[in-house]
């Protein structure tokens, strides 16, 4: 047959890794932390990156956003979005709090519930990220609702149960055991495991591929033999179970929980997901790249405190931001598109 | 409405030419979609352009309507060289046309649809919906049809649609209204009060170009005819001086050169078959046979139910009833992972909508069937090593054209697309292989190289099923043929036997 004499003839197709897109976020992070160290000697005399303290107050501020960040990006990667998450976060705070308090506390939520290893709060609210993950997939895949307005219900009615768990009550005293879990640098390990785990998970594995593929073109995904459905149902259960873990951090490092916690993270993470340059309309982005925007969200909160700026200054600048990072990241696209 | 000032060219120009196309000629990269083809239209006539799918029909219609610009040649319009950049333009100078898909915003109502940009206004510049409703009411009087101008559009069937298309087409007082394939979608006494309209306004002066596959509408309804062929003109007669027959000719008479080179070879034991496979309203009572070895081809015009057909087997949009058998076992094929799993593959007719990731690059092009096949994962993590090894073995064999297969898709042209999307599926070795217009829209030598592997793979004993919709090529490389029309199968036609005419005859009936 001619199959064996053709590869002589012309160069054999091969794979050659280019240098990876994160590369143009990587240097917009050093660029701007470059600027802050720069006004930082102008108007304040002093360095802003030599501070080893100060990065490590930024790092902490972002690293429990970044940890619904990551399930976002995988999300948005699909072609979805989560708005459910912030929610998710103050539901689950509240929820796992209230399994983890203290027998030394008088006015436990569940007085013969107290002092229970660690171990059962964290999995109580997990379980209640993944029902609530299930539910945003479930009615995505099967309902075929927009992935917008099924987060926003679950966005409210997360809200909503928050609030009526304890009847607008904050849940306090928990176990030393579950307050190590918010305790110094603890939540920016996690936030490490978490990226690391899911940076191979979308990397290497089947099912970061067909997060790729659905994101890119969810009828030639289908075509292919990927049931898109159950694969969607999957990923905003991951995005909800990080937005719960996020929510018992959050619980545990305040060692309180309130109805009110995690508001507008979900746009936050969306943010830094976005800066990231994971593609509103699918298929591209990367857990490394979401990692950066998160960085890059924590040095310009920390630079503008550290340059005494208002706090008024600092929202309206992120808006500029994020906008712009999308302006940039679509002219690119559409550059690299008309080369063809 | 229906008699203002757009009317002006009619009376003066009555029986004479209203439309020249004169000597345009278009070229896309790689093809060229017209070459130097003429049409003219005379005032107060039906005048019925013809030709294969791809034979240049829909490349004029939008040099005419103002999409493309031609490379070469002249559009005339009552006697003018004619300037429209715009579909507003072309409708405002008098051509209106009425495409094959209909443009209509389903959340607004008739009425709205119809005077969209030129509504009525009261005293207060306001939107002045009673006047509306009466000029449609007019304009439906005029045409007879018989519709609430307050209905929803979206709550119409596709027939009257279609009507609301038409109206809206007549109240811009054209002198030429173009329709393309207007009875696709429409059953007898629709199209009885499609024809009542047309010969209305064909004795109101206006020209009528119509496009049609369909050869009893053309002797009821035209004037005259002109056939296309592969971009080139063939010639215009009088309807009344030819017959189907000689028409038939004028279509088909393609050369079938050596660029299809089906090699003989054994053909086995029957591996799929199908039974009165039926989907309503889409396709009925589909039964074939398909064995080791053989390719079947599968002709029919666009719409007749080939696609569908090919869906359905693969599980993409399962039928209602009817039977699958593979090995003569019968299989519950309710989604594509189960087709593969019985050994199917499926390459979609549309590269862009249901086939290229364009914005990943080409391994991950490649390697999502069989990733999804499960054959090369260890619970769960990608051998990406091997993967990319065999992806780098197939294009190597399918020479597709890149230095880089960590390119994106996008930036490769159709044909490295197209041999990618077969990778693909060759890949997961698939025994049984449905290629839905395997070569549309890519040039001449990507499309023999493809020819020569869909051979080589019937060779190697696999079966194929091969959707096209060029008669060239369904009868070079066919052991044997099915002929679509309308949703059923109006024949099978072997090797021996089939040629141009015999297949446009079960085609176009």
């Amino acid at each position: 047959m001619a199959t064996q004499a053709i590869g002589a003839e012309r160069a054999v197709p091969r794979v050659h890794r280019k240098l990876p897109s994160e590369i143009n976020i990587l240097l917009v992070l050093i660029g701007i932390a470059l600027v802050f160290e720069i006004l930082g000697w102008i108007f304040q005399g002093q360095t802003f990156l030599g501070n080893i303290g100060r990065l490590k107050i930024m790092i902490l501020q972002v690293s429990v956003i970044g940890i619904i960040a990551v399930g976002v990006t995988q999300v948005i990667i699909s072609g979805g979005i989560d708005l459910s998450s912030g929610s998710i976060v103050g539901a689950v705070a509240m929820v796992s709090m209230s399994f983890a308090q203290s027998a030394e506390y008088a006015r436990a939520v569940y007085p013969a519930l107290t002092d229970m290893p660690v171990i059962v709060p964290v999995l109580i609210g997990l379980a209640c990220g993944a029902v609530a993950g299930f539910i945003n997939g479930w009615l995505i895949a099967y309902t075929k609702i927009p992935p917008f307005i099924a987060t926003l219900g679950m966005m409210v009615a997360a809200r909503g149960f928050a609030k009526w768990y304890t009847k607008g009550q904050p849940v306090s005293f928990p176990t030393d055991g579950f307050a190590s879990l918010g305790s110094g640098m603890m939540p920016v390990f996690i936030f490490l495991g978490v990226a690391i785990v899911f940076h191979i998970a979308m990397k290497y594995t089947r099912y970061g591929k067909y997060t790729y593929a659905i994101g890119a073109n969810p009828q030639a995904a289908r075509v292919s033999g990927i049931d898109v459905e159950r694969h969607l149902v999957k990923l905003y259960m991951v995005a909800a179970v990080l937005a719960a873990l996020a929510g018992i951090v959050v619980a545990a490092r305040g060692q309180t929980a309130q109805a009110g916690m995690g508001m507008m993270y979900e746009l936050d993470a969306i943010a830094m997901a976005v800066i990231g340059g994971t593609s509103l309309a699918g298929g591209r982005g990367s857990i490394v790249g979401t990692s950066i925007g998160m960085i890059i969200f924590g040095v310009i909160i920390s630079g503008f405190t550290f340059l005494r700026l208002d706090a008024y200054y600092q929202e309206m600048i992120k808006g500029v931001i994020i906008v712009a990072a999308v302006v940039i990241d679509t002219y690119r696209q559409r550059k690299k598109m008309k080369k063809a | 409405m229906l008699d203002g000032a757009g009317a002006s060219a009619r009376g003066a120009y009555a029986g004479e030419y209203i439309l020249e196309v004169d000597n345009v000629r278009k070229e896309f990269p790689g093809v060229v979609a017209l070459d130097d083809v003429q049409l003219k239209i005379r005032a107060g006539t039906v005048h019925a352009l013809m030709g294969e799918n791809g034979a240049g029909k829909s490349t004029l219609m939008k040099i005419i309507a103002g999409v493309y610009t031609p490379d070469r040649g002249e559009v005339r319009f009552a006697g003018k060289a004619l300037d429209i950049r715009t579909p507003l333009d072309a409708l405002n100078s008098g051509i209106a046309m009425i495409h094959q898909e209909l443009n209509l915003m389903n959340t607004m109502t008739v009425a709205e649809n119809i005077w969209i940009g030129r509504e009525p206004k009261n005293a207060l510049r306001l939107i002045d919906h009673d006047c509306m409703a009466t000029m449609t009411r007019d304009l439906f009087a005029d045409l007879g049809i018989r519709l609430d101008p307050g209905a929803m559009v979206g709550d119409l069937t596709v027939a009257q649609k279609q009507m609301v298309e038409i109206a809206k087409a007549v109240s811009f007082n054209s002198d030429v209204l173009i329709m393309d394939e207007p009875t696709s979608a429409i059953t007898e006494t629709e199209v009885e009060h499609l024809f009542r309209i047309i010969r209305d306004l064909r004795a109101k002066g206006v020209g009528i170009v119509y496009i049609t596959h369909k050869m009893s509408e053309l002797f009821e309804i035209a004037d005259e005819l002109t056939v296309f062929r592969d971009g080139k003109f063939i010639g215009t007669v009088a309807a009344q001086d030819v017959t189907r027959d000689q028409i038939i000719k004028m279509m088909v008479g393609r050369e079938i050169t050596d660029m299809f080179p089906k090699i003989d070879c054994p053909i086995g034991e029957t591996i799929l078959e199908v039974r009165n496979l039926t989907l309503p309203g889409v396709f009925h009572d589909v039964s074939f046979t398909l064995r080791r070895g053989e390719i079947l081809g599968v002709a029919g015009l666009v719409g007749s139910g080939r696609s569908n057909v090919a869906e359905a087997v693969f599980g993409v949009r399962p039928a209602t009833s009817g039977q699958i058998l593979i090995d003569g076992d019968v299989v519950d094929i309710k989604s594509p992972p189960v087709a593969m799993r019985h050994g199917m593959a499926f390459l979609t007719e549309d590269r862009k909508e249901t086939g290229c990731f364009l914005n990943l690059d080409c391994i991950e092009n490649i390697q999502v069937a069989l990733l999804s096949s499960g054959k090369v994962d260890n619970r769960g993590f990608v051998n990406q090593r091997e993967v990319n090894r065999l992806a780098e073995e197939f294009c190597a064999k399918l020479r597709v054209k890149t230095p880089n297969l960590a390119e994106t898709v996008a930036n490769l042209s159709g044909g490295n697309q197209q041999k990618l999307l077969i990778a693909r599926w060759l890949l997961t070795k698939p025994r049984i292989l449905i290629l839905d217009e395997p070569t549309r829209g890519i040039d001449v030598g990507a499309k023999s190289e493809i020819h020569r592997l869909i051979t080589q793979l019937a060779a190697e004993g696999v079966a194929i099923l091969m959707i096209s919709s060029e008669l060239p090529e369904v009868l070079g490389m066919s052991d044997r043929i099915m002929v679509m029309h309308e949703g059923h199968v109006s024949g099978f036609l072997d090797r021996s036997e089939a040629d141009q005419v015999r297949v446009m005859e079960l085609a176009a009936k």
